[in-house]
């Protein structure tokens, strides 16, 4: 089974800086780091990949300096690793983003051959939107699946356990297909040293729009249907009530009063 | 109509509403009169009777129903063809979608096919008074920034609304809609997935967390699997959720469907109780909208007093009992 990852590098820190003109979030200078959603994605394929064979390419799309993480990605055990990237691109909403992002594995297939599967994480951590991989799906159209905590693969066909709001589902889906990872119960795996030699040598291919040829009306800030009116930094909460009695079945007997007489419980 | 606002309804399986849709009546009402059109819903499900009528009583003025066998449980292929075809009909200027794990399922889908823009997991919602756009406040990086977004040239404009921010308009019997019955089916060769299985939490270990009311969660202080007895009891008396933060469910004490925070759910109740709990940036992302906050912490230097309206500082193994103890005494 060969499965292309979608992976973005995100700010680490909770140390946030403004473009006061673009009013959107300046990267350079800050920390980064593979998206924690998108290495639980990394690392499904990767069980994949160590259960019935195959590749794992990974795709990002973002500056130069994300090849440091398409790097990390490398290192445990990806096979190849694209970056799409050029200004045009830029300041692109969901909808932007995934028309590239779309098209771009279009291309890798052109150079790659066919993906039964796209693994996306379910969001990345910085923007929070979660809509990037069902939007890809929906450009290819693709079937999808969001939320997997688990994927087992089969002939032409992936079986996903997917988190919904009250368990689980357990869902076939015939391949191609899209899925979305969630928080599974483990990590992504280390480094070995010899991943990170080999990684060290990798070459990664950037592509372009030169590349990709996309109609650059849909791409940026130009092909973005929503845009950042404004950005603040939410309000700090007042300091509340510090209840500490001389014993703790005070403090107990002193919250639940101050709670009931607040109508809270 | 152009200048109507319409609220997805989600239903469950039994066909009755889930609050995630009837609570976006009440800001939809407002924002419908503020830009001038009907405050209408849509329903998507099987003997959906019942979510009809709560959406009639919670304010919706228009109705439009689509009911099928193969709407009884979620999949993205029939809800995305069924919602689609609906909206594309009757273009309304805004749609407003729950941000439960369907709903952020199928809203990217939707809009994408209809090349318009998305907002996501939005908090707050006002109408531009210039431009009668709405304006889409969410929060982003984990909380430590709000962004307004506008969707100033596409229409309609869609939105996703985290559960819970906004509270149902109480029910009034007497409210009339207008119901209208849509005749949209799905083939079934168009559902690209086939469930297997699905698999509830067992009975009172439902874990709604996005649209409970009162959340209950448990951290590295509560310091095993079997002392958390002690947060479900609480939970218990008050009728509320178990949450849960990353370390518990890292120490394998409960399991990730209860994990509030960036690397699992975004809750906004109206009571959030934290015991035991630091108060990570991670975690605070997934629970900051809570009306009121409640730590319980033995650390008075604790990150999580930085965000509770009522810190309590002491050893969790005794407070919280004792805070059940006074609590069913107060509701006998």
């Amino acid at each position: 089974m060969n499965i292309l990852v979608c992976a973005k590098q995100v700010p680490d820190t909770t140390e946030i800086r403004i473009d006061p003109v673009r009013h959107t979030l300046i990267r350079d200078g800050v920390p980064s780091i593979l998206n924690p959603f998108d290495s639980y994605a990394l690392e499904m394929a990767l069980r994949i990949k160590d259960a019935c064979k195959g590749k794992v390419v990974v795709l990002s799309m973002g500056p130069a300096q994300a090849k440091n993480m398409l790097m990390e990605c490398l290192s445990v055990g990806a096979d190849k690793a694209y970056l799409c990237s050029d200004r045009v691109f830029g300041g692109s909403d969901t909808l932007a983003t995934s028309f590239i992002l779309s098209n771009a594995a279009k291309t890798v297939e052109k150079l790659e051959g066919p993906f039964d599967l796209i693994l996306c994480g379910k969001q990345a951590i910085d923007g929070d939107t979660a809509q990037v991989g069902p939007e890809i799906a929906e450009h290819l159209d693709y079937p999808q699946v969001t939320y997997a905590v688990e994927i087992t693969a089969g002939e032409d066909s992936v079986v996903v356990k997917r988190e919904t709001d009250t368990g689980y589902e357990k869902i076939r889906v015939k391949t191609p297909c899209l899925v979305t990872a969630t928080k599974p119960s483990f990590d992504l795996r280390f480094p070995t040293l010899k991943g990170k030699l080999n990684a060290r040598k990798a070459e990664i291919p950037v592509l372009t729009n030169a590349e990709i040829n996309l109609d650059t009306n849909l791409t940026g800030l130009k092909g973005s249907p929503t845009k950042v009116k404004s950005t603040f930094t939410p309000p700090v909460k007042e300091g509340g009530t510090i209840i500490k009695e001389e014993s703790d079945q005070a403090s107990a007997a002193k919250a639940a009063r101050m709670l009931s007489e607040a109508h809270i419980i | 109509m152009k200048n109507d606002l319409l609220v997805f309804i989600e239903t469950n399986p039994d066909g009755t509403a889930k609050n995630a849709g009837l609570e976006l009546l009440n800001p939809g009402s407002e924002l419908a009169r503020d830009q001038e059109g009907a405050l209408c819903a849509f329903i998507i499900g099987c003997s959906v009777a019942p979510a009809v009528k709560s959406a009639a009583e919670h304010g919706a003025k228009i109705i439009y129903v689509i009911d099928g066998p193969e709407y009884k449980q979620y999949t993205t292929d029939a809800y995305v063809n069924a919602a689609y075809a609906l909206i594309e009909e009757i273009m309304p200027a805004t749609v407003l979608i729950g941000a439960t794990a369907n709903g952020r399922d199928m809203a990217p889908r939707i809009s994408c096919r209809l090349e318009t823009g998305l907002t996501a997991d939005c908090t707050s919602l006002a109408i531009d008074p210039d431009t009668k756009k709405v304006i889409w406040t969410r929060p982003a990086f984990g909380g430590n920034l709000m962004a307004n977004i506008l969707c100033p040239d596409h229409l309609p404009q869609i939105g996703t609304v985290r559960p819970g921010v906004f509270k149902k308009l109480p029910a009034d019997e007497k409210n009339a809609a207008q119901v209208i019955p849509k005749d949209i089916h799905v083939a079934p060769e168009a559902i690209r997935t086939e469930v297997l299985e699905r698999i509830q939490e067992a009975a009172g270990e439902l874990v709604d967390l996005e649209g409970a009311e009162i959340i209950v969660s448990g951290g590295r202080g509560v310091g095993s699997a079997e002392n958390f007895s002690v947060i479900r009891e609480l939970a218990e008396v008050l009728g509320a959720t178990v949450g849960a933060s990353r370390a518990a469910v890292d120490a394998d004490w409960i399991s990730h469907s209860h994990q509030v925070g960036q690397t699992g759910k975004t809750v906004g109740p109206r009571l959030y109780i934290a015991c035991g709990i630091s108060g990570a940036i991670q975690h605070v992302a997934g629970m900051s909208s809570s009306k009121t906050i409640v730590a319980i912490n033995k650390d008075p230097e604790a990150p999580i007093f930085n965000v509770a309206d009522y810190g309590i500082v002491g050893d969790l193994n005794v407070i919280v009992p004792a805070l059940t103890e006074e609590i069913r005494k107060l509701k006998a």
